[in-house]
């Protein structure tokens, strides 16, 4: 199943924050978007998701999806969005409560989910006894509990410190390494998007138009390892000289706003 | 390779050290639990020092034991429980239809726009009058009976609750109703998984508030037309200067919000236990 963006435009009352904006995620194929601070990368990922109407373009699917997935366009939030009521086990089981599965079925996903996760132990936790990357992981197993076609993930690890961003970073590239599931990857972190990602698409400044789209020459495999340490570098400092000048706009204009 | 760095080495100066000084003092007070009940205890004592010595005259305030004494009679000739069966009678029954009325209009104009439109603008100008003032029309319109008295009690609780329902809906985090729609989970569920339970605490705190305005109101109801209840006994006691039978009665109004603030606060840790 692919994912289409069909010249994507919107606004916020008279503030323009997307000017058609077009491309394409194929199947199991993983993209970044980046670009400078307001230029409508979570907008963007909203609209995609279905949570956000455009005023003008689409946002489509073509192909089919799995045929066991049970929501084909799934986020993953920034803050993890967790039901602070409910335990890990029962907020992983929340999205499929409605959905034909039985109470027998519902239980191998959820108890396969928190397996994938490292989340066994932590059933009956609830999320405010779990550090920032722990709630990240029930986040993940969540979507995964429903198997998603494409993972829509908004800035999943800007709010976590440096070591856990490393250590859920390595999930990500183990969960995507089948190519059974795609990816839309919302980052301001570029070390992130050329980690992750098949191809990034830098946005320009608000209002956001799509300036590159850039793939990575890479094996996502192949680039956690000291000796590919030097082309990830090399791509950062591309991609940084695509969005530093309107980065130190965008800052300046959000400080005078 | 890691160049790690050896242990500090470096010579300790001859200049005198000195601590650093404590700032972080104070701004983090305590329960002080056991400070209240002693307190609690010492001015009752004080206060029936004052009473059997004669310093105060026990017409203006009599000691706790002749309150006590007073208790205990009322207790043991039936009275009591008669004053306070219709009190509760009137409370149970307002709180109930303004708490039912108040939640559904409070969820309703939380989750619908033209609810909303409505509802705040008739809540905003009918919460401020004090509702006891509607108590004669009351009666007019529903005949001098038990009804007026519970419908000016439903009324007062109607407006607290349905304000603190809408505040609960509104203080829900929007992530976790867009997480929700993220997964296609229906409207309905969607209210009782994500919504019911992210207002609960200002539901709850509105309980505490609706509580003490029955009370207030029930008292005041009786005052006004009541043969039997805690408020018609505490105003014959004072019509016939039986000062210790009043403050019996205030008593018991106190037992009663100490008992209902008891519930709620047990209601809160079984129902709010994942705060």
């Amino acid at each position: 199943m692919d994912l289409i963006a069909d010249h994507i435009s919107h606004r916020f009352g008279k503030l323009a924050v997307l000017d058609d904006v077009s491309f394409t995620v194929s199947a199991g194929e993983v993209v970044a978007i980046v670009g400078p601070s307001g230029c409508g990368k979570s907008t963007l990922l909203s609209i995609l998701g279905g949570l956000l109407r455009p005023d003008e373009g689409a946002a489509e699917l073509r192909g089919a999806p799995p045929a066991d997935s049970l929501n084909p366009l799934t986020f993953v939030f920034q803050d993890s969005a967790l039901l602070p009521w409910s335990t890990v086990e029962e907020n992983v089981e929340f999205p499929l409560l409605h959905t034909a599965l039985t109470a027998a079925e519902r239980r191998a996903v959820i108890d396969d989910a928190l397996l994938r996760t490292g989340l066994v132990d932590f059933r009956t936790t609830y999320p405010k006894q779990l550090s920032g990357g722990m709630r990240q992981r029930v986040g993940i197993a969540r979507a995964l509990a429903v198997r998603p076609a494409i993972l829509l993930m908004d800035e999943p690890l800007s709010a976590l410190d440096s070591q856990t961003r490393e250590l859920l970073m390595e999930d990500f590239v183990r969960l995507l390494a089948d190519g059974a599931m795609g990816a839309v990857y919302v980052t301001h972190n570029l070390e992130e998007a050329v980690r992750l990602a098949d191809r990034v698409v830098v946005l320009s400044r608000r209002p956001g138009r799509i300036r590159e789209i850039v793939t990575i020459p890479m094996m996502r495999a192949e680039r956690g390892g000291s000796g590919a340490r030097a082309q990830m570098v090399s791509l950062q400092g591309e991609l940084w000289s695509l969005i530093r000048n309107e980065a130190i706009d965008a800052e300046r204009e959000v400080q005078h706003a | 390779m890691l160049d790690r760095a050896a242990p500090d080495t470096k010579e300790e100066s001859t200049e005198r050290r000195r601590p650093v000084a404590f700032r972080g003092a104070g701004f983090t007070p305590d329960n002080g639990r056991y400070v209240g009940s002693i307190t609690l205890a010492l001015v009752v004592a004080v206060w029936q020092l004052a009473g059997s010595s004669g310093w105060v005259n026990p017409l203006f305030l009599p000691a706790p034991s002749a309150i006590a004494v007073a208790l205990y009679k009322l207790a043991t000739s039936g009275a009591l429980w008669q004053h306070l069966w219709w009190s509760l009678l009137r409370i149970g029954a307002g709180w109930i239809i303004g708490t039912a009325a108040g939640v559904i209009t409070g969820f309703a104009i939380g989750l619908s726009t033209m609810a909303r439109g409505v509802g705040i603008t008739f809540i905003s100008a009918l919460f401020p009058i004090p509702k006891i003032a509607l108590l004669p029309l009351l009666i007019l319109w529903l005949g001098i009976g038990e009804e007026p008295k519970i419908a000016t009690i439903a009324l007062g609780v109607f407006f607290s609750t349905a304000i603190s329902v809408y505040s609960g809906v509104d203080a829900v985090p929007r992530n976790l109703i867009r997480m929700a729609q993220s997964f296609n989970v229906p409207f309905h569920a969607i209210v009782r998984r994500v919504i019911w339970p992210g207002a609960l605490p200002s539901i709850l705190a509105g309980f505490r508030i609706t509580a003490s305005v029955a009370l207030l109101l029930v008292v005041s109801a009786e005052m006004i037309g009541a043969q039997f209840g805690i408020g018609a006994f505490v105003l014959q006691a004072g019509n016939l200067l039986q000062t210790d039978q009043l403050l019996a009665g205030v008593v018991i109004l106190s037992l009663f919000g100490l008992a209902v603030g008891k519930l709620i606060n047990w209601m809160e840790a079984r129902l709010l236990h994942w705060r």
